[in-house]
Parts: C-alpha cells; sequence; structure tokens
C-alpha cells in the first residue's frame, strides 16, 4: 500500500450550483452535516481505507455472520474504548494504531476471536485531511493485522478546540468457541504468573514524544494486536486461567484487579518483571514506578503451574511474546493483595495508583 | 544505568546486614532527612531487613509535606484569577488547601500547567505576553538553584508577566529545630543526598558537634540507605560524632560552588513557617530585594491570606519524627491518598502516602 494521501489528487464535489467551496485540506463543519460533504468525505477518505461488504451494502446497520458449528452456540464477546491520545502519533504507533489494537486485546482477552469493529469518529475543524488520512491508514493495517473488518461506522465534526484533532470509539465484536472459559475471576492459589514482554513502553513513549520532559528518548510504543499470540497460546495451553493486558495503570493495577476479581494474593518478583532500559531511565528521572505505566500490547496470562513451560513455549514463538517471562505466583491471600519481592529480598504490597501520576520534585 | 543499578544488588545487601548486626549492642532511633530517602526505604522494604534495635524515624525533607497550609492557599488564590498561567511542579497540584487544590481550579477552567523544569515557564511567560506566568518555587536547596536561573533569566529578557511564589526551605535549620526540641528522639541523621551534592555537608559539621550527633550523607538506592544506616550505627557504637559521607560519588564537602553562588545571588535566607511545624527561624530562601518584581506575594496581593491547619492531621509530629503515620487516628481511614487531609499523604515522598502505598502497620 502506498502511504500518499488519496485525497489531494481528488475533487471533492462534483458540479453544483452555486460551486461549493472545496474543502479537501481540512475539514470544515461542513463534513459533519450529514449532506453532501458528509458522503464525499466518507465516500472519498474513509472507505479507501476502511472498506468491506457491511460498509459497501450502505445501510444504517450491518448483519454480521458469526461462526456457526452445528449444536455449538459459543458466545459473543464485545468490548468498547475511547480513545483520546495525546500526541497523535508517537514512536511506535499513533491513535489508528491504538484503537484498533486497543479494542482487538479487549476482546481478545475473553479467549475469543476478534472478527468485527466499528469506529465512531469525533474531528476537530480545521484538521488537515492528510492527518486524518494517515491515522486512517494506520487503522487500515492495523486490521489487517489482526484479521478483523470494519462493519460500522460514524463520523462527527465539532467546532475548532473542542476536541484535540481526533477521538476515536471503536467497538469490537468477537466469537468464543463453546469449552473457552477465560476471566478475571479464575486465578486459583498455586497459579503462576506471565508476562508476554517488557513494562512500560508505551506510557513513556507518549510521555516522551509530548517533548515536555525536557529530553528526548528513543523509547517505541509497543501498540500491538495480540490475538494472534492468544491464540497460540490458548490452542498449547487450552487450560489458562485469566488473560489481561495492563494498559492504563500498568502492571500492577491490572494484578491487583485480578487478586480482587478471584479473591486470591499474587506475589511477584521485582527482578524478574521485564522492564527495557531506556523506560526505566526515563522513570529514574521522573521519579515513576514502570509498574504502573501502561502498555498497549503486552499480555499478563495466569496459568497453572504445570502449563508453565508449555505456556511460555508457545507465546516465544510469537512476534509479539518473543521476550515471554514468568514473574510470580498466586497464593491464597489475603485476598485481593499483590506484593513483591524486592531486588534486596524484602517484601512490600504493590497497590493501584490512586490518582494521576505526578512527576516528582527533586 | 550505572551508578543506579549497582547500587541495587541484592546480593550485596547480606553482608552489609551482617556488619550492622555484628556492630549494634542497644536501640538506636536514627532520621532520614529525605521523602525520597523514605520512599526508597520503604519500596525497597529496607526497614523489615534491619535489626529490631534499629527504629527508623521519617524527616521533614519532603517539599510539599512542609510548604505551609497558607502558601498553598495563596497559589490557589493566584491560580484562580483570569488572566493566570499557574505553573507547578506535578505533586504540589493535589496538596490540598483549606478548601480545595489546584487541580480543582483547574477543573473549573483556570490555567494549571505542571512543568517539569523551571525555565520552562519562563519560555511560557515569553509565548504569552498577555497573560501573567507564575511558578510555585519550592523545595529544599535541590531545587533552588534552577529556580534561580528561572527567575534571573526573566530578569534578563526583561519579563513583566513572570513571577514566583517562593516557598523555598532549607535543612540545617530544620535539623537544629528537630534537635533542640525537649522531646526529640532522633540519635543519628542520614542527611540527604540531593541537598548535600548542591550544598556539600560542611554545613553539618557545626551541627553535629553541638548537638552530639553523628550524621551520615546518604543516597537512595538500597545499598546507599544501609551503608549510611551502617556508618550511623558504627559511629553511635563507638561514641564517635562527626559527619561521613557515604554518597561519594555524588556529594563532595564544598558541593557545587556554581549552584550556591545562584543560590545567592536570587535568594537570601528568611523566617518561614513549616507546615505542620510552624515558624523555624532563617529556615527559608526569599527573593532578594533586587529581585521583588518577581516576587508573586506582592503582584498579586495575597499576604494577607492566614490559614489553619487540619485538626485531626498529626503531620507536624510525623515531620518531627514524634509520631510515625500509623499513630495517627485518621490514617488510612479519614485520610487516604484519593482524599488526603495533610501533605505526607499526598507526595509519592511523603512518610504518610509511602506507610500506605507499602502497607506498613
Amino acid at each position: 500500500m502506498d502511504g500518499n494521501s488519496i485525497i489531494s489528487n481528488v475533487p471533492f464535489e462534483g458540479p453544483a450550483c452555486p460551486l461549493p467551496l472545496q474543502h479537501q485540506d481540512r475539514i470544515v463543519l461542513g463534513h459533519g452535516s450529514g449532506g453532501r460533504m458528509t458522503h464525499e468525505l466518507i465516500q472519498r477518505v474513509f472507505q479507501p481505507r476502511l472498506l468491506g461488504p457491511e460498509l459497501i451494502a450502505g445501510n444504517d446497520f450491518a448483519f454480521l455472520l458469526l461462526p456457526s458449528v452445528s449444536g455449538n452456540a459459543g458466545r459473543l464477546a464485545v468490548s468498547t474504548d475511547s480513545h483520546v491520545v495525546s500526541p497523535l502519533f508517537f514512536p511506535g504507533g499513533d491513535i489508528g494504531r491504538l484503537a484498533v489494537c486497543g479494542t482487538v486485546n479487549d476482546v481478545a482477552m475473553s479467549g475469543g476471536i476478534p472478527l468485527y469493529l466499528t469506529c465512531g469518529f469525533i474531528l476537530e475543524e480545521g484538521l488537515p485531511m492528510e492527518v486524518l488520512d494517515r491515522v486512517l491508514i494506520s487503522m487500515q493495517e492495523a486490521a489487517a493485522e489482526a484479521g478483523v473488518r470494519f462493519v460500522a461506522g460514524d463520523t462527527k465534526v465539532v467546532e475548532k478546540g473542542k476536541v484535540d484533532g481526533l477521538f476515536i470509539n471503536t467497538t469490537g465484536l468477537g466469537w468464543i468457541p463453546e469449552g473457552v472459559s477465560i476471566h478475571g475471576a479464575n486465578a486459583k492459589p498455586g497459579d503462576v504468573v506471565l508476562v508476554s514482554g517488557s513494562m512500560g513502553d508505551h506510557g513513556m513513549a507518549v510521555l516522551s514524544a509530548r517533548g515536555e520532559l525536557g529530553f528526548s528518548s528513543m523509547i517505541q510504543s509497543d501498540v500491538a494486536p495480540l490475538n494472534e499470540l492468544i491464540q497460540t497460546l490458548l490452542k498449547a495451553v487450552p487450560e489458562v486461567h485469566v488473560l489481561r493486558d495492563p494498559t492504563r495503570g500498568g502492571l500492577a493495577t491490572t494484578l491487583n484487579e485480578i487478586a480482587q476479581q478471584s479473591q486470591v494474593g499474587i506475589q511477584i518478583d521485582e527482578a524478574t518483571v521485564p522492564v527495557n532500559p531506556a523506560v526505566q531511565s526515563a522513570c529514574e528521572m521522573l521519579g515513576f514506578d514502570p509498574l504502573y505505566i501502561a502498555n498497549e500490547g503486552k499480555l499478563v496470562v495466569i496459568v497453572p503451574p504445570e502449563e508453565v513451560d508449555e505456556a511460555l513455549h508457545a507465546m516465544r514463538q510469537c512476534k509479539y511474546g518473543e521476550n515471554a517471562v514468568r514473574i510470580g505466583e498466586v497464593t491464597a491471600g489475603p485476598p485481593g493483595r499483590v506484593t513483591v519481592r524486592t531486588l534486596v529480598g524484602s517484601t512490600r504490597i504493590l497497590d493501584m495508583l490512586a490518582g494521576e501520576m505526578l512527576p516528582r520534585i527533586c | 544505568m550505572r551508578y543506579i543499578q549497582e547500587f541495587r544488588d541484592g546480593h550485596l545487601v547480606p553482608g552489609l546486614l551482617e556488619k550492622i548486626r555484628r556492630t549494634i549492642t542497644r536501640p538506636w532511633v536514627l532520621m532520614e532527612i529525605c521523602g525520597g530517602q523514605t520512599h526508597s526505604i520503604m519500596r525497597y522494604g529496607i526497614d523489615q531487613l534491619l535489626p529490631e534495635e534499629i527504629e527508623l524515624v521519617h524527616g521533614p525533607g519532603c517539599p510539599v509535606c512542609v510548604t505551609p497550609l497558607e502558601q498553598i492557599d495563596r497559589a490557589l488564590a493566584i491560580a484562580s484569577q483570569p488572566g493566570v498561567i499557574f505553573t507547578s511542579f506535578g505533586d504540589m497540584l493535589r496538596v490540598p488547601g483549606s478548601t480545595e487544590d489546584l487541580f480543582s481550579i483547574r477543573a473549573r477552567g483556570g490555567k494549571v500547567q505542571v512543568i517539569y523544569a523551571p525555565l520552562d515557564a519562563v519560555r511560557m511567560a515569553q509565548d504569552n505576553p498577555d497573560k501573567q506566568v507564575v511558578f510555585f518555587a519550592i523545595g529544599f536547596e535541590t531545587t533552588a538553584p534552577a529556580n534561580a536561573i528561572a527567575v534571573l533569566k526573566a530578569k534578563a529578557l526583561g519579563l513583566k508577566n513572570f513571577s514566583v511564589l517562593v516557598s523555598q526551605v532549607r535543612v540545617p535549620p530544620a535539623m537544629h529545630a528537630i534537635l533542640s526540641a525537649p522531646n526529640n528522639r532522633v540519635q543519628g541523621f542520614l542527611a540527604a543526598g540531593h541537598v548535600c551534592t548542591v550544598m556539600g555537608y560542611w554545613e553539618y559539621e557545626p551541627i553535629a558537634t553541638r548537638y552530639q550527633v553523628p550524621i551520615v550523607v546518604t543516597g537512595f538506592e538500597p545499598l546507599d540507605l544501609l551503608l549510611g544506616i551502617q556508618k550511623t550505627i558504627e559511629m553511635l557504637e563507638m561514641g564517635e560524632v562527626s559527619v561521613q559521607n557515604a554518597y561519594p560519588r555524588a556529594v563532595t564537602r564544598d558541593g557545587n560552588k556554581p549552584a550556591q553562588d545562584l543560590i545567592h545571588k536570587v535568594f537570601q535566607p528568611v523566617d518561614r513557617n513549616w507546615r505542620g511545624i510552624g515558624l523555624i527561624p532563617k529556615s527559608g530562601w526569599g527573593l532578594r530585594p533586587e529581585f521583588e518584581e518577581f516576587d508573586a506575594e506582592k503582584r498579586f496581593n495575597v499576604l494577607d491570606i492566614q490559614t489553619k491547619e487540619s485538626v485531626i492531621c498529626i503531620a507536624g509530629q510525623i515531620l518531627t519524627g514524634m509520631s510515625k503515620p500509623t499513630d495517627c487516628p485518621a490514617f488510612g481511614t479519614l485520610c487516604v491518598p484519593e482524599n488526603p487531609l495533610g501533605a505526607p499523604m499526598v507526595s509519592s515522598e511523603g512518610a504518610c502516602a509511602a506507610f500506605y502505598r507499602y502497607g506498613r502497620k
């Protein structure tokens, strides 16, 4: 696929009287009017990137087919997420890739197979068309990688200053085959906690891309679709108890959620948690803890102890699981408590983050 | 990361602990001055590893914690004014004043901006000539040089729309206040490594002599802290009184002279209120008269704002080592990080927040 905008060469509107103004390079309020300009925008900008048979049909709704096996009902998994990241583009990804991967991953955490996505765009008046197209290309690529299809979409345009460039909501639908039962309440004492790779890459990549830190970094966001990794893992180890992606609030928050849902304790070993050295350095400077920083392409897996080797082997076969490691165990309790064995051999509580993470003073 | 990772090497911990155990014969009370040290002690569970004879009490060295309530109320009053961009280090946004915090002002539409370097505030003033940009200049000797640079830069640029709300404090007068209190329990100090990086440690020698306390300049990593504790215990057991440097990779006796010159160029010692402790003579830095035009307190006429502390919160006793956070009736119930009554529950360097977060009883 070429990365060039398809917009610049094509006029927006056909002949009409009076001849409408042509807005080819920026979003204007008229693009959200629901009238001809909206149609033009959808046809010329959105459809080439996100088109599927449901969208071609041009209805207000989409019929969806689900994999059907006779006598085997299975279940649907659904998840929705709104994406408001600033800046829109950051090393390793952008809001488009994030909007696809975030929702695909949430659906995939059920053990199900993500199939369909819907997308809702809120665009800021004045948004360069080229920016929108770059985001759409990125969504198209991420959707192709994840094997999902866009089946419905919506666009609104708001006055300048009401949103920060563009916001994207995506909803994902997936299919959970009969017999698959993975959720946060399944962790059992004795189980083992694995992660698929280094912690904190996405959060620090976005933070350093904002340019407010006074230093630049080479940190790349890990934003990626995890459904292939998960399906490979489940094929090798169907007995997986919990899957979760440690997004906002980081690993610490995710483990606390699981410990509460399952009413178990979790202990991890600080020395075994993988953290990219650049992320670690940036965290040291700012007084952040990588265990609280967001990831967008990482997986926490809880498996019975006898399945650990098989699970790690399967994960390491996959592009996004190469650095999978064991980081801790599920314990009997106290229920809801997560603890860390520190580098110096003591133990402390790993709490959820209270509010916004604030850089320290000195 | 060189100079950090080596000082987190768990393999060297048992040796140092053994050395401490062999030396110690009786109970001792040590105070770590800096909130960063408190946090590190909690984070690595150092207090759990030490022999039970050692009691660590947590010092007043958290700039967020000791910034007096009236100064926060003044910040809130300034930040609420139209046409003001109020800039601050992130920690300060969540510190409650008498009625609200800076986050609430921002939610109501006030321009409150987190910055990472004071010069960013100066740049903001240049970029927004129609706005008044105010920087909340708080902290110990560690932040003073960078804050001084901001004032000097604003003066050099002739900026009329930049000012600083100063709440700058100094460590040595606080140590005097703690040691001269009639019910003082502290027998040895871990001096704050970052402060000493700037100021050196010559200032502490008269304190050690006058109050007969050993003082050890100490860093922030687990091995730094254990080394500082080991040296302090060794001196206490030997009856030795001096200032030793257990953080030589960052600190010299004289400190960073150019940084000190910057401080003295812009600031002069002034009496300052410490939250929960009260007035300590000559314990702060204030702007010198020649930089008065950058004084936000005068520009915005907020000096008459005076405030009273919460009656439940025992922050003062905690900051002077008299009480532990868990002695407070509000700890973990009325006062939690999401809804802090006093500053030590707010800052990541605050003793109460560290106790709460790392589950200390």
